[in-house]
């Protein structure tokens, strides 16, 4: 860290969240040489670079917005997504595909972002965590029904399995809670909470219908 | 496995937008990674286990995608998403089975991305081959899943030759009972097999579990009308309700008439390292009743030569029941 991080690490406000901070820390001088490290190899592949393979330099749509960004070939959207635009809403647990807490929707279909490649998801439309709340911070439904309902505990896993209740929301707007169970059920969560979780999704499937109880 | 949390290995990515240029691509770097959905690939390199230094990604060809009608039957691209199969109008109507079969794969995320193309493409599970030990499928010259320690819960208790990995796939069964065909492609041919024939055991080739060749792509599924509307047969037993390859899984198709059974295919997975068809319990069903008597008949017959390896003799039974409740019929047990 140089002495201007450390300096700067002093004159952090009591209101900025570690959160932010770490986002903004990531946006600044600290991103690139962590990018540096993950994608240390990327320069060996731009020199052996042949016709017809892809460009590094691409545009991404994310949460409606239009970003440029240097992706190597091999980079998933993870890692795109978490530490080339900062979205570190959207966690990385496995990297196997396994767990869900990568989930975001493509297109909206949910997908797990570590096994997807950047590259592959050019022309078309990402949607995380960031994105689901309106411009004036109203919480989409689902998450509502989360903070209604108290639905995670760590709540790690917690991005994914919202980002997967929407994606099925879109194909299913009224699942019974069986059928939503089958719906978020390649999420895992590690704190075996999957009750409480339920609950708090299914009533994020209710209030996006308008459904309210007394 | 343990997890490496860094990007994979560098490799150049081809993006190709039609079949054509895949074929010219693969025709010039026969070495080239093909990628479909990628839920086996990534696995393999993110682990480090094998590596490449081209892949060529499929996902851009929208040619490949899609469900076609060919001749009363459906032709399937082999990029077309298992979630589009397993929800498909005429898939469901006529080739119940493969819309379960597909429907069953892994998680709603998988099936997702996942291709059918992919899902009868993807390599063994066998954990110490995807391990990276140099065992006969990779190469070597030694079986550690077939040792007196081994821990072979989910391996082969039949046609085992040396490697005693299984096939993992749930659609691969349903394709070879309803008779499929498998398109193959290169630059300037095409070759079409029979889904029986497109799967290798390890007596043929024992390193690979298909018969695709280095430059080939598959490019479609034919899935003819043979079987549409028989009566169908899934069953899928793992685990975990979700996410778990299978631990046995059957597919089989019947016609019947007058509750006799005149023509029946009985296919099993994850009992060998292709799907087993299992011709003497086909012969033995044709012409009779489908009866208790016959369902119990078949599943013992099923198992004729089976041999457990030290942890998968529970495997011997579960095929036996899982024959037996395919011809009994009726509705699904495993079904998520």
């Amino acid at each position: 860290m140089s002495h201007d991080d450390a300096h700067r690490l002093h004159d952090v406000p009591a209101s900025v969240s570690r959160r932010n901070f770490i986002k903004g820390v990531i946006a600044g001088g600290a991103g690139v040489s962590t990018a540096a490290y993950l994608f240390r190899s990327g320069t060996l592949v731009s020199g052996q670079a042949r016709t017809g393979a892809v460009e590094r330099l691409i545009t991404l749509t994310v949460n409606g917005q239009t970003r440029r960004v240097d992706v190597a070939p091999q980079e998933t959207l993870a890692n795109t997504l978490r530490y080339k635009l900062g979205l570190t809403g959207t966690k990385l647990g496995c990297d196997r595909a396994e767990c869900g807490a990568c989930t975001v929707l493509v297109d909206d279909v949910p997908r797990y972002s570590c096994s997807v490649l950047t590259h592959s998801v050019r022309t078309k439309k990402v949607q995380t965590i960031e994105g689901l709340a309106d411009p004036d911070g109203t919480l989409h439904p689902v998450q509502a029904g989360v903070v209604l309902e108290q639905g995670f505990q760590c709540a790690f896993c917690m991005s994914g399995f919202i980002m997967a209740t929407v994606g099925y929301l879109k194909k299913h707007p009224s699942p019974t809670r069986e059928e939503l169970a089958h719906g978020v059920s390649g999420n895992l969560c590690r704190c075996q909470d999957y009750d409480k979780i339920l609950t708090a999704l299914h009533r994020g499937s209710e209030l996006a219908r308008g459904v309210t109880r007394g | 496995m343990a997890i490496v949390h860094d990007v994979m290995p560098p490799f150049q990515l081809f993006q190709p937008s039609s079949a054509d240029e895949a074929l010219d691509l693969l025709d010039a770097r026969p070495d080239t990674w093909v990628l479909a959905g990628g839920m086996d690939s990534f696995d393999w390199l993110k682990d480090r286990t094998k590596r490449t230094s081209a892949v060529v990604d499929l996902s851009g060809i929208d040619a490949l995608r899609g469900i076609r009608e060919v001749d009363g039957g459906l032709e399937i691209g082999a990029m077309t998403t298992l979630v589009d199969v397993a929800e498909h109008a005429a898939v469901n109507a006529r080739f119940k089975m493969l819309a379960e079969a597909a429907g069953l794969v892994a998680s709603p995320q998988i099936r997702n991305q996942g291709t059918i193309g992919g899902n009868v493409s993807q390599d063994a599970r066998c954990w110490y081959y995807r391990r990276g030990w140099s065992c006969y499928r990779a190469g070597g010259s030694t079986c550690y899943a077939d040792t007196p320690t081994a821990v072979n819960r989910e391996h082969a208790i039949l046609g085992a030759d040396r490697c005693v990995a299984v096939s993992p796939s749930d659609t691969a069964p349903a394709l070879v009972a309803l008779d499929a065909q498998m398109v193959l492609r290169r630059r300037g041919s095409e070759r079409v097999v029979d889904a029986a024939d497109f799967f290798l055991g390890p007596d043929i080739d024992i390193t690979r579990l298909t018969v695709r060749e280095p430059g080939e792509l598959l490019t479609a599924i034919r899935v003819p009308a043979t079987f549409a509307g028989a009566r169908h047969y899934f069953e899928k037993v793992r685990d975990r309700q979700v996410w778990d390859f299978p631990l046995v899984n059957v597919a089989a198709a019947f016609k019947e008439s007058g509750g006799t059974i005149q023509e029946a295919r009985v296919v099993v997975g994850a009992v060998a390292a292709k799907p087993l068809r299992l011709r003497t319990v086909e012969a033995q069903l044709a012409g009779k009743p489908a009866t208790e008597d016959t369902a119990k008949a078949a599943g013992e017959l099923a198992i004729a030569g089976a041999q457990a390896l030290r942890f998968n003799a529970y495997k011997i039974p579960l095929m036996r029941n899982l024959v037996r409740r395919a011809v009994r019929g009726g509705p699904l047990a495993a079904t998520t």
